[in-house]
């Protein structure tokens, strides 16, 4: 049963990354595209989590916490340039 | 495994799929990018919550113990979500990005964008010391 339920959830999660794909094409102004990013991070470690339990491994946890602080630390330097014209003044 | 930690694991899992294709839906549907920011910082933040929390049971039942790490990833992204929204909606103001028609409030956003950062309003400060 758990074996369907992450192969479904993961479909899920699929779609909704071709969705944010859509807004980053679509996005009228650059903080859209920002923020279709950010959201692109956050699915992407729900992702590799769901492949960690089909594994069955705890070994992808690393990678989501790396890929969660790198996510952030990439969106609020863009957010600086953007606001500023500088990331570090 | 016992059916009901398979039953337990898959519940959360599907919740925060769930949230996470909402979310997700919401960014893509709604009509102005102040509203936008709400469906990815609530409820993406929330799907991802939840199937951290099913990854947390699944892993307890596979080894037995309970490791930190589910933990740190939940509080760390509970904190950074804010933060993060919060930026962009400061650069959409700065940005003078547009909204929709029936935004209400709207004559304070020039005031808002003219407010000065901290060291330049020092006198105003001193003022109010003073006082």
């Amino acid at each position: 049963m758990l074996d369907i339920t992450v192969i479904a959830v993961a479909i899920m999660i699929c779609l909704a990354l071709i969705l944010n794909l859509w807004r980053l094409f679509l996005g009228p102004h650059i903080v859209d595209r920002i923020l279709a990013l950010d959201t692109m991070y956050i699915n992407s470690i729900a992702l590799i989590l769901l492949y960690g339990i089909y594994n069955r491994t705890g070994l992808y946890f690393e990678a989501a916490l790396l890929i969660a602080m790198l996510g952030f630390v990439s969106s609020v330097a863009f957010g600086k340039y953007l606001l500023r014209g500088d990331i570090i003044e | 495994m016992s059916f009901a930690a398979e039953l337990t694991i898959s519940l959360l899992l599907i919740l925060g799929g769930v949230f996470i294709l909402v979310g997700s839906f919401g960014l893509l549907r709604l009509k102005d990018l102040y509203v936008r920011l709400h469906a990815p910082t609530k409820a993406t933040t929330l799907g991802l919550g939840g199937v951290l929390a099913g990854s947390m049971v699944y892993m307890f039942d596979l080894q037995g113990y309970a490791t930190i790490k589910e933990i740190l990833i939940t509080v760390f992204l509970v904190i950074t979500a804010p933060v993060t929204a919060h930026i962009l909606a400061k650069v959409a103001m700065h940005h003078q990005v547009k909204t929709m028609d029936r935004t209400r409030n709207k004559e304070h956003v020039e005031q808002a964008r003219e407010q000065l950062p901290p060291h330049q309003d020092s006198e105003q400060s001193t003022k109010y010391g003073q006082e």
